[in-house]
């Protein structure tokens, strides 16, 4: 069971966008930005709260990609694999960032819940590849020595 | 203050273009996605810093007491020189602008009106002082990304200034709505989404249903990967997408129309909401706009992460809040869109063109283009050329002048070999196809498409199956299951061209691709899934001897496929430190220390870590 103010947050997201079916993606989106997650009790009570059946929800809430049931670290780093990223060599950025953080294609979110990866295929700063993004920071041009100094000063943030 | 009537919009225009006018001295710092993941914001608040200090001081430039406005603007489509500062009157541009070098731009250009040359374009010696005379942008012709990166996009008294919302109020107040329909007809206008489909033909269809709640659709949901051109225009000019899609609206006869923006586009959505608010303050839109009878709304949705979005009618279930899947047509969008309504869909490219239409009428605006597709076009230059950017041109432009003149060749002059044009629903051009005029047909014709206009240049050194595979790989991820030949078909095309790329391919092979291919595109439920297979087919008809290659000898002639790769140890060059055997995680390389190396091609795993490590550059990979 969620603490009551994540009732009450959903609440005022929903009173925001009105009380209809076409809400339920911008309400959970909200949501998701709020708590970078979306909590599977939360979507419940949205669907019951719109009037929407819970399993179509569910299935909305599953069909994109953008929405994680499971929770997020508090940096998400996004490695964009778009064509002209990939061409030149984002795959060096990821393997880096896996290897740096002890991630994989299955594991996302480090055990201290600090860093999500993940990937995303086109960022449209095609420009400045290859780029990944930290939160909502684009980083251009990076290569794999900036990936280091990069994790280096947002584990120093933490501190 | 909001406007009651049209004369009322020509007054806010004369004060904004005297507030223009004011300004002797205009600085532009690039707020695009790109420059400000540069660092353009410190350089907008140092210059800005700087410039408040001498307001109405005289200069030495000029009779008049110095005005400088300092403006972000939007995106300029040159990124990877960003970030990028643009000085009128002299329309200087400087590229790779740092903080330190505000100082000396400060002192130099502003006070003085002298050029900083270190900070400008050079390209084979020679210096480029004006946006305007660099090859990259003399031979563009912009008209849908003029205003990008020329004004401030956060204010919408700029784009009213250079002439903003004048087609709007032409349209309302001296056309009646099948006379805009029949000038956006006669003007050939085609759907720049991909497709190509007459944008007046299709208003006229919703223009005619009985139904009168009726909708007008923006599609930014750019999610072909290597295209940002309606990225760019969302950030740089809003405006101008937003005035087409209210003249669209009151053609047709809309009350609402909606935005779906890539959620990937976080600025594009806050430049947009803002030209909203500032639209709504003036009553260009909401209710009565401009004192007329004509009352249109627009909202933004954000999507949420599903390419698929991008097919209209999966869009429109997606801003229903419905999961984002394309359904059968008939009934098509502009019978039951939105809502089951009558739904104008355009792409934000399209609208952009249609103010320059009603404004110009459509017999200029056909002057510039070909017969059958009039007009300019937007592309993504991206990959292996010199000079990467958003690039505008007439339709019928030639690959030769695109590549070579604007994108000034390929990078270390290597030889081209290909441009896959559309990303993942297009197809590819090699060296024959250089002087095609490039237009909605004449690429249908080569088993290509514009598509959303993303062209990736590729060298010599680019392996045309790894390529097919990448974008499979990217279709198949993104096919949402609805229909079982893309569910089923990409699954079966994705595994047999990574079994070729990992050297375990067969002949037959080949063949199965291009059946599987041509059912999938005969049988698949929306665009999707119709032009999935494109990227292999078209690079199985031009490239067959590669994929030959990768399946009888098992070489990758590119080196790029991980699995064919041999790694060999020049002796020559090799001093026996046994670094790179200390650093093999197979234990695959032996020798005896100061004599050269060897590695057992049958143990390695072509991970590629003795390579790296190896300080005399001694290794290699054999084609």
């Amino acid at each position: 069971m969620l603490e009551q103010s994540y009732y009450d947050r959903a609440d005022e997201i929903i009173a925001n966008h009105g009380n209809m079916q076409k809400s339920l993606i911008p309400v959970i989106q909200d949501i998701q930005s709020y708590y970078r997650y979306l909590p599977a009790e939360l979507l419940s009570y949205v669907a019951a709260k719109l009037d929407i059946n819970e399993a179509k929800a569910y299935s909305v809430a599953t069909f994109y990609e953008n929405f994680s049931f499971e929770e997020k670290g508090k940096y998400v780093i996004r490695v964009c694999d778009g064509t002209a990223c990939h061409v030149r060599k984002s795959s060096l950025i990821l393997g880096k960032l896996y290897k740096e953080l002890g991630l994989s294609k299955e594991k996302h979110t480090t055990d201290d819940m600090m860093f999500t990866l993940e990937t995303v295929s086109c960022l449209g700063a095609c420009g400045l590849a290859p780029v990944l993004t930290v939160n909502e920071e684009v980083h251009p041009a990076m290569t794999p020595e900036k990936v280091a100094a990069l994790l280096e000063e947002l584990r120093g943030e933490l501190k | 203050m909001i406007l009651m009537e049209n004369a009322s919009l020509e007054e806010v225009r004369e004060k904004a273009v005297e507030k223009m006018k004011a300004e002797n001295c205009r600085i532009l710092i690039c707020a695009g996605t790109g420059c400000l993941a540069g660092g353009s914001e410190k350089i907008y608040s140092k210059l800005k810093e700087m410039a408040d200090g001498i307001e109405g001081v005289s200069l030495e430039f000029g009779p008049e007491a110095a005005h400088v406005g300092v403006h972000q603007s939007g995106c300029h489509g040159f990124c990877e020189m960003g970030p990028l500062v643009r000085i009128e009157p002299w329309n200087y541009l400087y590229i790779k602008v740092k903080e330190e070098d505000c100082e000396e731009i400060f002192q130099k250009t502003i006070l003085k009106g002298e050029p900083v040359e270190r900070l400008m374009y050079t390209q084979n010696d020679t210096v480029y002082p004006q946006q305007e005379s660099i090859p990259f942008y003399a031979k563009q012709t912009r008209r849908v990304l003029k205003n990008c990166g020329h004004i401030n996009s956060e204010d919408i008294n700029e784009y009213i200034a250079i002439g903003g919302y004048k087609a709007l109020s032409k349209a309302l107040f001296e056309m009646k709505s099948d006379e805009i329909i029949e000038e956006v007809t006669q003007a050939n206008l085609r759907g720049r989404g991909g497709g190509g489909f007459q944008t007046g033909y299709k208003w006229k269809q919703v223009a005619r249903q009985k139904e009168t709640i009726r909708y007008v659709v923006c599609n930014g949901d750019e999610g072909d990967p290597g295209a940002f051109m309606d990225r760019s225009v969302m950030e740089g000019d809003p405006h101008k997408m937003l005035e087409g899609m209210i003249i669209a609206g009151y053609a047709v006869g809309a009350q609402e129309g909606y935005i779906y923006v890539r959620a990937e586009y976080p600025l594009a959505i806050k430049r947009l909401k803002i030209a909203i608010a500032q639209a709504e303050e003036y009553g260009i839109l909401g209710d009565n706009i401009l004192g007329s009878s004509y009352s249109f709304h627009i909202h933004i949705n954000r999507g949420a992460g599903a390419f698929v979005c991008g097919e209209g009618s999966a869009l429109t279930a997606s801003i229903e809040g419905e999961r984002g899947m394309p359904r059968t047509k008939p009934p098509r969008t502009v019978e039951q869109g939105l809502f089951a309504k009558p739904t104008v869909l355009n792409n934000v490219e399209t609208y952009a063109n249609v103010a320059m239409i009603i404004e110009n009428g459509f017999e200029w605006y056909r002057k510039l283009g070909t017969e059958t597709s009039p007009g300019t076009k937007a592309f993504a230059l991206t990959g292996s050329v010199k000079n990467t950017g958003l690039i505008e041109v007439p339709m019928g432009t030639t690959l030769r002048e695109i590549v070579f003149d604007i994108g000034g060749g390929l990078i270390d002059d290597a030889p081209f070999k290909a441009v896959q044009i559309g990303g993942p629903s297009g197809g590819c051009l090699v060296t024959q196809n250089l002087d095609v005029k490039l237009d909605f047909d004449s690429l249908k014709k080569l088993g290509a498409m514009i598509g959303s206009g993303g062209l990736v240049v590729m060298d010599e050194g680019t392996c045309m199956v790894e390529v097919a595979r990448f974008f499979m790989n990217f279709t198949q991820n993104e096919s949402c299951g609805k229909c079982v030949p893309c569910r089923e078909g990409t699954k079966r095309m994705l595994e047999i061209l990574e079994r070729i790329t990992s050297g375990k391919g067969e002949l037959s092979d080949l063949d199965m691709l291009e059946e599987l291919g041509a059912a999938i595109t005969a049988t698949a439920l929306c665009g999707l899934g119709k032009s999935a297979a494109l990227p292999v087919l078209s690079t199985l008809k031009n490239f067959r001897e590669e994929y030959v290659a990768h399946v009888t000898e098992k070489r990758c002639q590119t080196g790029t496929c991980q699995a064919m790769r041999k790694y060999i140890i020049n002796p020559e060059l090799c001093k026996g430190c046994s670094k790179c055997a200390r650093n093999c995680p197979v234990n695959a390389i032996s020798g005896k220390i100061k004599e050269p190396y060897v590695i057992d091609t049958k143990t390695c795993i072509k991970c590629g870590a003795c390579m790296d490590n190896c300080p005399f550059h001694a290794i290699y990979i054999a084609n």
